[in-house]
């Protein structure tokens, strides 16, 4: 695949906290517009690829390139040999890619608007009119127009997930990183946020990470999936392939422990 | 006793001169040793090893070598190297930087209690470092600083009587010399203490006022009624409130409906002052 | 500018207070430590009677100027000489202080264990000392050492009432000798150096403590 239409290409990237190898060598390649869900036992890696894409996290080794852009790295090289990227260099950046967490992480001091309308103003230097305006809108998307005004604090589990959300979506993402999203939600709470991220996959061609324990919603907005284990890709496949017929043991291991 | 009443009349305007002195220097110290706490507590928590250590090393300095010693150091020996600063000026200064010293670890602490989770989310929306600390870290650290300030604005208040000893006409100085003007030794420090106990009572009762703000501004139970609910007021992350259903929310709603007004009129831009006050 | 010979002839001046600061300084820490305490325990398990009262006179003690208090008792209380009013009074104040220390203290040994030694039917005395005490000593002693250091930073204030701490000592050489700056600055060294390591101590002991 020629590299401009690669949303992400991760290039032996490996990942060390002390002596601990979380990812080893890691090739990775997720194109445009494409849905690619990550899969695997706890400690496997998943949340790292989120992570460092993010920049939350830094690589030990390898690059991971954006758009076809050394995304890790700087652009140029330095005596042939690869910079690691500046504070600056990340901070335009990570603004084409967009996270939500396993915790929300909403700003408990702000309302709800202003969560959703913050980095549009203060980042993208957007009006104030302008981004609430979108805001509003993109709360209706998430069934929220009616909590505008309320605090974070006051609001389910699930109300909260849907708003950052929306606060992701505000900065018009091309990347947008799902990181176990419903993990932390009571067991009624995970489908209002799950149909709502359904919907989001449907009315827009945005590339999307995602890592879940939900495999029916894995199985219906996913058009690949990585089943991880120790920092490597044990198996990846169409969804419905590797969800009902899995090759590797390890992945009929891991899909029969999460059913 | 009617002699000192009538002595004690005599000298009110004498007596208010030195009020206004004494609160003066507990302004203006503690407005300098606000400005010195979030800069040296913030400069502590600099990405870079230099910046941070000396940042460490001024805190401990000023910290370590007693208020008294660094009041007389300024008001005797700086001096003898060239520099003569008036008396309340070296008094400001002093209770400035040790008083600032304390406090930039309270500035510290505060920011390194801000959940990390928060920081990462900024960093998710594409703010930089200083968008971060100024519209993520930073109002939540508030609500955390507020107690502590307050603990040691009443220290620097107490400290205060320090001045009449560098010869500024304070509180303390004039009282004294009601005091040697009447001979009632009890009544004259009686009604100093009395004087410091009720500041000390209206400061407490101002910080107290600020702090419930500052904390309702993070989980939102500006005086409501139904304030018994603790929904979501421990911890600052935004993470605590889960099991909340959205029904238990309607339910409340024409109850809680007024407040985010409420939050606007002091929100983020209408920050009532802390820096004013402290 | 900077007097050398000045300065050698103030260090053991200074040294001299230092000595008289750090026995003040040990006396009336522990004045504090025992009447705080009872502070504490009247307040906590003593009669009201007693208890409101108490309270109220630690709390005005608490809020108002060491310096005040200092003056007023030199002047009212006849018959004791400077150095015994001096730790006296610094006890007193600091022990309105420890009061609180100990209370959160206490506070902070959960109350399962008050319902354990009712189940066990122990006597109130033993619940005292052999449970909830050394449960609290715990949570007490990073901020006791804290209270320390910074009573120790404050005993300059007895120079008022002429007791010859070391800040005293150093005004009295840079008056005579005209050696203010070499004088005060020494006072100040000795101040950090006692006061830094002690310090960096407290900070390690609540580390461990905190595990």
């Amino acid at each position: 695949m020629p590299t401009e239409d690669l949303a992400v290409r991760f290039d032996r990237v490996t990942k060390r906290y002390g002596d601990q190898t979380v990812l080893d060598g890691l090739d990775l390649e997720v194109a445009r517009g494409e849905r690619v869900t990550l899969i695997g036992p706890s400690g496997s890696g998943k949340t790292t690829i989120l992570r460092l894409l993010m920049t939350l996290e830094r690589v030990t080794d390898g690059v991971i390139h954006v758009a076809g852009q050394p995304f890790s790295h700087m652009p140029g090289r330095a005596g042939g040999k690869l910079v690691p990227a500046s504070e600056r260099h990340l901070a335009v950046r990570r603004r084409r890619i967009g996270m939500v967490f396993q915790q929300f992480n909403l700003f408990p001091h702000m309302s709800v608007l202003e969560n959703v309308v913050e980095a549009p103003v203060h980042v993208l230097g957007e009006s104030r009119d302008e981004a609430g305006r979108r805001a509003r809108e993109l709360l209706d998307l998430v069934g929220l127009a009616d909590k505008v005004d309320a605090r974070p604090t006051r609001l389910s589990g699930g109300q909260q997930q849907r708003v950052a959300i929306a606060r992701a979506l505000a900065m018009r993402p091309e990347i947008l990183l799902l990181d176990e999203v419903t993990s932390a939600l009571d067991p009624e709470l995970v489908a209002e946020v799950l149909d709502v991220l359904r919907d989001v996959a449907r009315r827009t061609d945005i590339t999307l990470l995602c890592v879940t324990h939900e495999m029916g919603f894995a199985r219906d907005v996913s058009d690949r999936i990585l089943m991880f284990d120790r920092g490597r890709i044990v198996e990846s496949g169409p969804a419905a392939e590797l969800l009902d017929s899995p090759v590797e043991e390890r992945t009929r291991a891991f899909l029969g422990s999460v059913r | 006793m009617a002699d000192f009443l009538t002595e004690l009349r005599r000298a009110l305007p004498r007596l208010a001169e030195g009020l206004l002195v004494t609160v003066e220097a507990t302004v203006l110290g503690a407005a300098l040793a606000l400005l010195l706490a979030y800069t040296l507590g913030l400069l502590s928590r600099s990405a870079r090893r230099p910046v941070r250590g000396a940042a460490r090393v001024v805190v401990e300095f000023f910290r370590g070598t007693s208020l008294y010693v660094q009041l007389f150091w300024l008001f005797f020996a700086l001096p003898m190297v060239g520099f003569r600063l008036e008396p309340l000026a070296c008094a400001v200064l002093a209770l400035g930087l040790n008083f600032g010293a304390y406090g930039s670890e309270v500035v510290r602490g505060a920011v390194a209690a801000v959940p990390r989770a928060q920081t990462e989310a900024a960093v998710a929306l594409g703010m930089g470092p200083v968008l971060r600390l100024r519209r993520v870290v930073l109002p939540q650290a508030h609500a955390l600083m507020v107690a502590p300030f307050k603990n040691l604005l009443i220290q620097l208040l107490k400290a205060t009587p320090l001045l009449s000893l560098v010869t500024v006409p304070d509180l303390t100085f004039q009282i004294d010399q009601l005091r040697s003007a009447t001979g009632s030794t009890a009544a004259s420090y009686l009604l100093l203490l009395g004087l410091y106990f009720g500041m000390a009572v209206v400061l407490s009762l101002l910080m107290n006022a600020l702090e419930r703000a500052a904390k309702a501004r993070l989980s939102d139970q500006v005086g409501s009624g139904s304030g018994g609910r603790r929904r979501g007021s421990r911890g600052g992350g935004g993470s605590q409130g889960g099991a909340m259903a959205s029904d238990d929310n309607a339910a409340r709603r024409g109850a809680g409906r007024r407040e985010p007004d409420m939050i606007r009129k002091t929100g983020p831009e209408a920050r009532p002052g802390q820096e004013r006050t402290v | 500018m900077w007097d050398g010979e000045a300065a050698w002839a103030a260090l053991p001046v200074v040294l001299e207070g230092f000595g008289v600061t750090l026995v003040a300084t040990v006396l009336a820490f522990a004045v504090a430590m025992v009447l705080g305490l009872a502070l504490a325990l009247v307040q906590r398990a003593g009669p009201r009677w007693l208890a409101l009262p108490l309270r109220g006179a630690a709390g005005f003690v608490r809020s108002t100027p060491l310096l005040v208090q200092l003056f007023a008792a030199w002047v009212l209380v006849p018959g004791l000489d400077a150095p015994t009013l001096g730790v006296l009074v610094l006890g007193v104040h600091y022990a309105t202080y420890l009061s609180e220390v100990y209370r959160t203290g206490i506070d902070s040994v959960p109350r399962a264990q008050w319902e354990a030694c009712t189940a066990l039917s122990l006597p109130r005395r033993r619940v005292w000392r052999a449970v909830v005490l050394p449960q609290a000593v715990r949570n007490v002693l990073p901020p006791l050492g804290n209270y320390a250091v910074s009573m120790f930073k404050e005993t300059p204030l007895l120079s008022v009432i002429t007791v010859r701490e070391m800040v005293h000592e150093a005004n009295t050489f840079g008056s005579t000798h005209f050696a203010y700056l070499e004088s005060f600055t020494l006072a100040a060294a000795v101040f950090l150096l006692a006061s830094w390591p002690t310090s960096v101590l407290i900070r390690r002991l609540e580390a461990r403590l905190a595990h």
